[in-house]
């Protein structure tokens, strides 16, 4: 997060063409002829070249505010439509479309002036009368945003001018600035968002072939710098398999994020292909309803925590990636403490806090498990691990639709698997009523108070202490982190690695012929 | 032929009615693809009401009905697209598909299937006979997978899956991608209608009029070819109509194993979301055009075989 009081014009592309290039000419000078090498390469790129980008997350509708899911974040975010923030591919928040912004003394007035000679895809120039309506557009009644009510402290948005934006708060939000990553500025006069668009973004849609691919061309009335390529195509796969195969056989340039282990090793040791490793902020997680006994004791649940050896589950599906955590919070979070030591691996414990809770003889329950992967081999191996400790788990295997309507909307479960991939998503261990049923006065005062916070630092503070004791209660079992494994062709590079809130910004990607 | 159309025309009632009730015995609600983890209430009954799952069944089945009525299959409750134009801009994948793969199955599958029968004695026609009845055997995707491996990863000679994003407006793209579905299809496809087509003629060689038209002093080609595929074409042509359909399901299952975007992948994601809308709108077109192959075969049958016609002169 760059602060609230963030200096007027911050605004500067991390991956900059011309500020990579002059880093590496600078390294060659001062080191050796292989780096000039390095940076001779890295200029001889094709300015128009095609990039063709693999990926599983087809946006159902073109609109993110109408139930488009994360495929639309990946494909839209900062490459057709822009924020007045951004949330860089390395975590900070900066000003896009808002070049400066003041906070009133009281932190209940937002005032954001807009950037000048902003054009939308259309034509049409940017003005704040446009901000106001984006920002009402995910605050209003039609909403699914997830982020709606991360939102819910704006009570008024004022437009004065042209290119001041006032937004008021009925409290105080000190991750406004953060949370407003979230709101495409569309175009207040832009019709039928669900299948076109007009945003100010790098790039206009040129089309979608629904089931296929979503072509994104080069716009040539952007404000900022210029792509570094002409034209960026989505193409879409249903499963993980085929998408390997068209990286492999060269139909596409690169894929956003691997999420099949197995394929990994025909990429990894082959010169063709260059394999990252990112941050990503997705958690597997075994997720108790701490309402219903026995998961209402802690006892229990720290046991159960304690019994499963997650280092061996990770290592099991994704081999040498991933990371353990032991808590909810990714270390991409500024409130991230490393947590594993709170419930280690221990059956023996695990033991002994079942007969101090009074189950001594173990117990059974059901665990709703997704039906796609990994969920199902994790199923497997949380009950080959509780059987140790006399726990019997009954594997009852349910789609995404059943899964949301059982187990989010109804409550009707005893424990489940599921992964959370947004960043900063602690808040939901402050909402008694989500779906887990986690209820502590404590945690629910911390997270609220954390947003009132006069200063980032009382807000890590708050948020830290929070993350502490989530992990002491054994909330829910946090099993791992997802690894972030981006893999592309050797000749194509400046693409993001860590996926945070699965974004992928194309404007950098360049590849040499 | 009224009589045919009505039926048609019932078939197609029943068959919705059906798919109708069966959709709505899925366990879900087409509102959740719609939303996150972190949706509020008030956001879950927005979307149950935008999609209408809170309203009752029957009044869901009136509307769909009704829509049905004015020749409009709706809009999808996720995409928010017309369902109609969504189908028919999926139709320029899958019946290219279909066909391509049907004719490539007829032009192996008759000239090898007369072969097998006319020369079943010699050691060609039996090999001809065995590797047809292992075609027979094995799985569609098994032979997708096997030639994705063969054709697209190891010699890279067609892409192993996907569509060109303009389509047919690149026509030798879009004809590359489907030559391994293409492929696929026809080549399970040949397997089974080749054993018809030996039946057949087998049948055909047994028959009394082969052997008096030899022995009216026709060679054995010339007896063959001006009364034996005519006899032997009308009970392969009954065959064909439901191979036909069964190319159609294929393409379900082999578009998802090449990712195209056509029908078959239009249904299994609509039935993954519960969007009912283009389910059922993928269902009724793709039973309508069943109902329209079977009744093409049937008028194919009666053009050829001038006892059928007669006989339902007599019936009528």
């Amino acid at each position: 997060m760059t602060g609230t009081n963030a200096p007027a014009g911050t605004f500067v592309r991390k991956s900059s063409p011309r500020g990579l290039r002059a880093f590496a000419t600078t390294a060659a000078f001062a080191t050796a002829i292989s780096l000039s090498f390095a940076a001779h390469a890295a200029d001889s790129y094709d300015p128009d070249a095609i990039i063709n980008v693999g990926s599983l997350y087809e946006p159902q509708n073109l609109d993110n505010i109408a139930g488009a899911g994360q495929g639309i974040n990946e494909a839209f975010n900062s490459n057709v439509y822009e924020g007045l923030f951004r949330l860089t591919d390395a975590g900070n928040v900066e000003q896009v479309l808002a070049t400066d912004y003041k906070v009133s003394d009281d932190g209940l007035t937002y005032t954001f002036t807009l950037k000048p000679d902003v054009k939308f895809h259309s034509g049409d120039p940017l003005t704040a009368q446009d901000v106001k309506y984006s920002i009402e557009r995910v605050t209003g009644p039609d909403s699914k945003s997830s982020r709606k009510s991360s939102l819910a402290p704006i009570s008024a948005i004022e437009a004065p001018d042209d290119h001041t934006v006032v937004v008021r708060l009925s409290s105080r939000s000190i991750s406004l600035p953060y949370n407003l990553t979230y709101v495409w500025i569309v175009n207040d006069a832009a019709q039928n968002l669900t299948a076109g668009e007009d945003g100010t973004g790098p790039y206009k849609l040129e089309n979608w072939r629904r089931g296929s691919t979503l072509s994104l061309k080069r716009f040539d009335g952007y404000w900022g710098e210029k792509p570094t390529n002409g034209e960026v195509i989505f193409n879409y796969f249903t499963d993980a398999t085929a998408l390997d195969n068209a990286l492999l056989t060269g139909a596409v340039d690169v894929i956003t994020g691997i999420q099949s282990p197995d394929a990994l090793a025909q990429f990894k040791d082959n010169p063709e292909f260059t394999v990252s490793e990112g941050k990503s902020t997705t958690k597997e997680l075994l997720a108790f309803n701490d309402r219903v006994e026995p998961f209402t004791n802690v006892k229990v649940r720290k046991a159960i925590s304690r019994a499963i050896d997650k280092k061996k589950l990770l290592n099991s599906i994704w081999g040498e990636y991933g990371t353990l955590i032991g808590s909810f919070v990714p270390p991409t979070d500024p409130w991230y403490v490393d947590l594993n030591a709170v419930d280690p691996y221990n059956p023996d414990s695990a033991r002994a806090l079942l007969a101090e809770a009074g189950f001594a003889d173990g117990f059974s329950f059901t665990l709703d498990t997704p039906n796609y992967d990994p969920h199902p081999i994790v199923a497997q191996f949380i009950k080959s691990e509780l059987a140790k400790v006399g726990i019997t788990v009954n594997i009852n295997v349910i789609t995404a639709n059943e899964w949301y309507n059982k187990i989010y909307k109804a409550h009707d479960f005893q424990a489940t698997l599921q992964e959370h991939v947004n960043h900063r998503d602690i808040v939901f261990y402050g909402n008694p009523d989500f779906y887990w049923g986690y209820d502590n006065p404590k945690v629910i005062d911390l997270i609220k108070s954390s947003e009132t916070a006069k200063t980032e630092e009382e807000q890590v503070a708050k948020l830290t202490e929070a993350n502490r004791i989530i992990a002491d209660d054994a909330a829910s079992v946090w099993l791992y982190l997802y690894p972030q494994i981006v893999i592309s062709k050797a000749n194509v590079s400046g693409y993001p690695v860590n996926g945070l809130n699965s974004q992928f910004f194309a404007y950098g990607i360049k590849k040499s012929d | 032929m009224l009589r045919r159309l009505a039926i048609l025309v019932l078939s197609l009632f029943i068959a919705s009615l059906v798919l109708f009730v069966l959709l709505r015995l899925l366990p879900g609600d087409p509102a959740n693809a719609l939303l996150s983890v972190g949706a509020d209430p008030q956001q879950i009954e927005a979307a149950r009401e935008q999609v209408g799952s809170n309203l009752p069944l029957s009044e869901q089945f009136l509307r769909f009905l009704g829509n049905l009525l004015r020749f409009d299959l709706g809009t999808s409750f996720i995409s928010g697209a017309p369902v109609g134009a969504e189908i028919a801009a999926r139709l320029a994948v899958t019946l290219p598909l279909t066909f391509l793969a049907f004719a490539l199955a007829l032009i192996i599958a008759v000239p090898l299937g007369i072969v097998s029968a006319v020369k079943a004695d010699r050691w060609y026609g039996a090999l001809i006979s065995t590797v047809s009845q292992f075609g027979i055997a094995i799985p569609v995707f098994w032979v997708g997978i096997l030639l994705v491996l063969v054709f697209a990863i190891n010699i890279r000679l067609f892409p192993s899956g996907g569509f060109p994003s303009r389509g047919w407006h690149a026509p030798l793209e879009a004809l590359r991608a489907l030559a391994l579905p293409v492929l696929t299809i026809a080549i399970v496809m040949s397997a089974s209608l080749l054993r018809y087509v030996r039946a057949s003629t087998l049948d055909v060689l047994g028959s009394d009029y082969l052997r008096t038209a030899r022995a009216l002093g026709a060679g054995f080609t010339e007896a063959f070819v001006r009364h034996g595929i005519r006899n032997g074409a009308v009970p392969v042509i009954s065959i064909l109509g439901i191979e036909l359909a069964s190319a159609f399901l294929g393409a379900v299952v082999v578009e998802r194993v090449f990712t195209l975007p056509g029908l078959g992948s239009m249904l299994l994601l609509g039935i993954q979301q519960r969007d009912y809308p283009n389910v059922q709108g993928v269902l009724f077109v793709s039973t309508l055009l069943v109902l329209l192959v079977g009744f093409a075969a049937d008028l194919t049958q009666r053009l050829i075989d001038p006892r059928l016609r007669d006989k339902a002169r007599v019936a009528s």
